[in-house]
C-alpha cells in the first residue's frame, strides 16, 4: 500500500550557480525510486539540473511561530545592516 | 490563548500573509481546505480520463505526442495538490480510497463522454480555459502550499490550452465534416463547461466563507462572466458560435449577457447521475486495485535492499 510508503521532500536546483530549493513532496518506497519520480513529477519542463529527496522525518524545523523568541536573537541588532551607518553622501564607493 | 491564535491567524490573512502547513488555524479553515484541495487534486486526475481515451486513436504522431504530454501533466498537477492536501493532515492513501469509494466528489465536466477527436480540442480551449479562470485568483489564495502549486499548475495550464485552440484551428481549415465535428463538440461542451465555476453565487453555501479566509478569490459569477468574455471572441476567431441565443454583448454593462444553464442537469451530475460518473470512478478503481501488486513489490524490495545494506555495515 501506497500508504505506508514514506514521504520524501523534493528540492530542485533550477540552473547551475542556484541553490537547491523546496518544491514539494512525494511518496516512494526508496531513495532512488523517490529521485525517479521526483524528476517525473518536478521537472518535466527542464525546471532543474540536480534534484535532493530527503525523508521528510529526517528535517528538524524551528517552532511556526512567528513571534518565537528563537528569533529574538536577530531582532535589536539593527547595527548588522549597512543602513544603520550614518555617512556623509560625499564620500565614494561606501 | 486561542483568542490570541484565532485574532493572529486572521491578521495574517488580512495582510495577505501566506498561512503555513504549522501554523495555527482554524478547524473550519483546515477542513475546507483539504475538502477543497482533494477535491481539485481528484479532478486532475479524473481528468486524464476523457483525453487517455483518444491517445491510441491521435490522428497523427504529434498530436499523440502532445496529448500524451497533456495526460501526463493533469497527472502531475494531481500529485502537486495531494502533496498540498498532506501538508494539512490529510493522508494520500486516504483520499484515494475516498475518492474511489465516491465518498469525495471531483469537478462534473470529467463525467462528460469524448465522443470524436475535436472533443480533445474543446477540452483544451473550453474546460482548460475555464480551469485557468479558476485557477489564476487561486495563485494569491491564503494557504501557502496551495498557492505554490496553483502557480506551477497555471504555467503548465498554458500550454494546454493553446494546444486545443490550435488542433481546432487545423480542423477548422480541413473538410465540412471536420469543421461540423467541431461546431458539434462545441455545442455539447459549452455549457458543462460554464458549469464548472459552481452554482450561482445565490446558491453557493461555501463562497461566503471561502471569501472571508481568502481561500477563493472571486465568486462563481464573476468568474464565469469573465470565461464567457474572453471565450466569445476567441469562438468568432475560430467560426464557431456558442449554442446561446442569450448570448449577446451588452454595452451597458460592459459584459456579454448570457443564458442560464440547466443547474438541475448540474446537481444531477454532481450527485452521480451523469454519462460517465460509473465509468469514471470505476476505472479509477480498476487502476488502483490493479496497482497494488506493484506498489506491494516495491516495498518489497526497498525492504530486501535495505536489509542487505544493513548486513553489509554490521559485516
Amino acid at each position: 500500500m501506497s500508504a505506508s510508503w514514506p514521504l520524501w521532500e523534493v528540492f530542485v536546483r533550477g540552473k547551475r550557480g542556484l541553490n537547491h530549493v523546496h518544491v514539494g513532496s512525494l511518496h516512494a518506497p526508496d531513495a532512488e525510486m523517490a529521485v525517479r519520480n521526483a524528476r517525473d513529477v518536478y521537472t518535466r519542463r527542464n525546471e532543474g539540473v540536480s534534484v535532493w529527496v530527503v525523508p521528510a522525518e529526517a528535517i528538524t524545523a524551528s517552532s511556526p511561530d512567528e513571534k518565537d523568541p528563537f528569533f529574538a536573537p536577530s531582532g535589536d541588532k539593527v547595527y548588522r545592516h549597512p543602513t544603520f551607518y550614518a555617512i556623509s553622501e560625499d564620500v565614494p564607493h561606501l | 490563548m486561542s483568542e490570541d491564535l484565532e485574532s493572529r491567524f486572521e491578521a495574517a490573512v488580512r495582510s495577505e500573509s501566506r498561512i503555513e502547513p504549522r501554523d495555527w488555524m482554524p478547524d473550519g479553515y483546515r477542513k475546507t481546505l483539504i475538502r477543497q484541495i482533494a477535491q481539485h487534486a481528484h479532478s486532475e486526475i479524473i481528468g486524464m480520463q476523457p483525453e487517455g481515451n483518444w491517445i491510441s486513436r491521435a490522428p497523427s504522431l504529434r498530436r499523440k505526442a502532445v496529448l500524451l504530454a497533456k495526460v501526463q501533466d493533469e497527472a502531475g498537477h494531481g500529485l502537486y495538490l495531494y502533496s498540498a492536501a498532506e501538508t494539512l493532515g490529510a493522508e494520500r492513501g486516504d483520499l484515494t480510497e475516498k475518492l474511489i469509494a465516491g465518498r469525495q466528489k471531483y469537478s462534473s465536466i470529467f463525467n462528460y463522454p469524448t465522443l470524436t477527436f475535436a472533443d480533445v480540442g474543446v477540452i483544451g480551449w473550453l474546460v482548460d480555459g475555464a480551469a485557468i479562470c479558476n485557477q489564476v485568483p487561486l495563485c494569491r489564495t491564503s494557504y501557502g502550499p496551495y498557492a505554490r502549486a496553483m502557480i506551477r499548475v497555471c504555467k503548465e495550464e498554458s500550454f494546454h490550452q493553446r494546444q486545443g485552440y490550435e488542433l481546432l484551428a487545423t480542423m477548422m481549415s480541413g473538410t465540412p465534416a471536420q469543421r461540423e465535428m467541431v461546431q458539434d463538440a462545441v455545442n455539447r461542451w459549452w455549457w458543462p463547461a460554464l458549469m464548472m465555476f459552481g452554482p450561482p453565487d445565490s446558491e453557493s453555501s461555501n463562497t461566503e466563507r471561502s471569501m472571508a479566509w481568502r481561500i477563493k478569490r472571486n465568486t462563481n459569477d464573476e468568474l464565469r462572466q469573465k470565461f464567457v468574455d474572453m471565450s466569445v471572441p476567441q469562438a468568432e476567431r475560430l467560426g464557431v458560435t456558442f449554442p446561446d441565443p442569450e448570448l449577446r454583448w451588452n454595452p451597458e454593462r460592459g459584459h456579454h449577457d448570457f443564458g442560464t444553464p440547466d443547474w438541475d442537469e448540474f446537481w444531477r451530475v454532481v450527485q452521480g447521475d451523469g454519462p460517465c460518473n460509473a465509468q469514471r470512478v470505476a476505472h479509477r478503481r480498476a487502476a488502483h486495485e490493479d496497482g497494488a501488486w506493484v506498489r506491494e513489490a516495491a516495498t518489497a524490495h526497498a525492504a530486501k535492499r535495505a536489509r542487505r545494506a544493513g548486513r553489509e555495515a554490521v559485516a
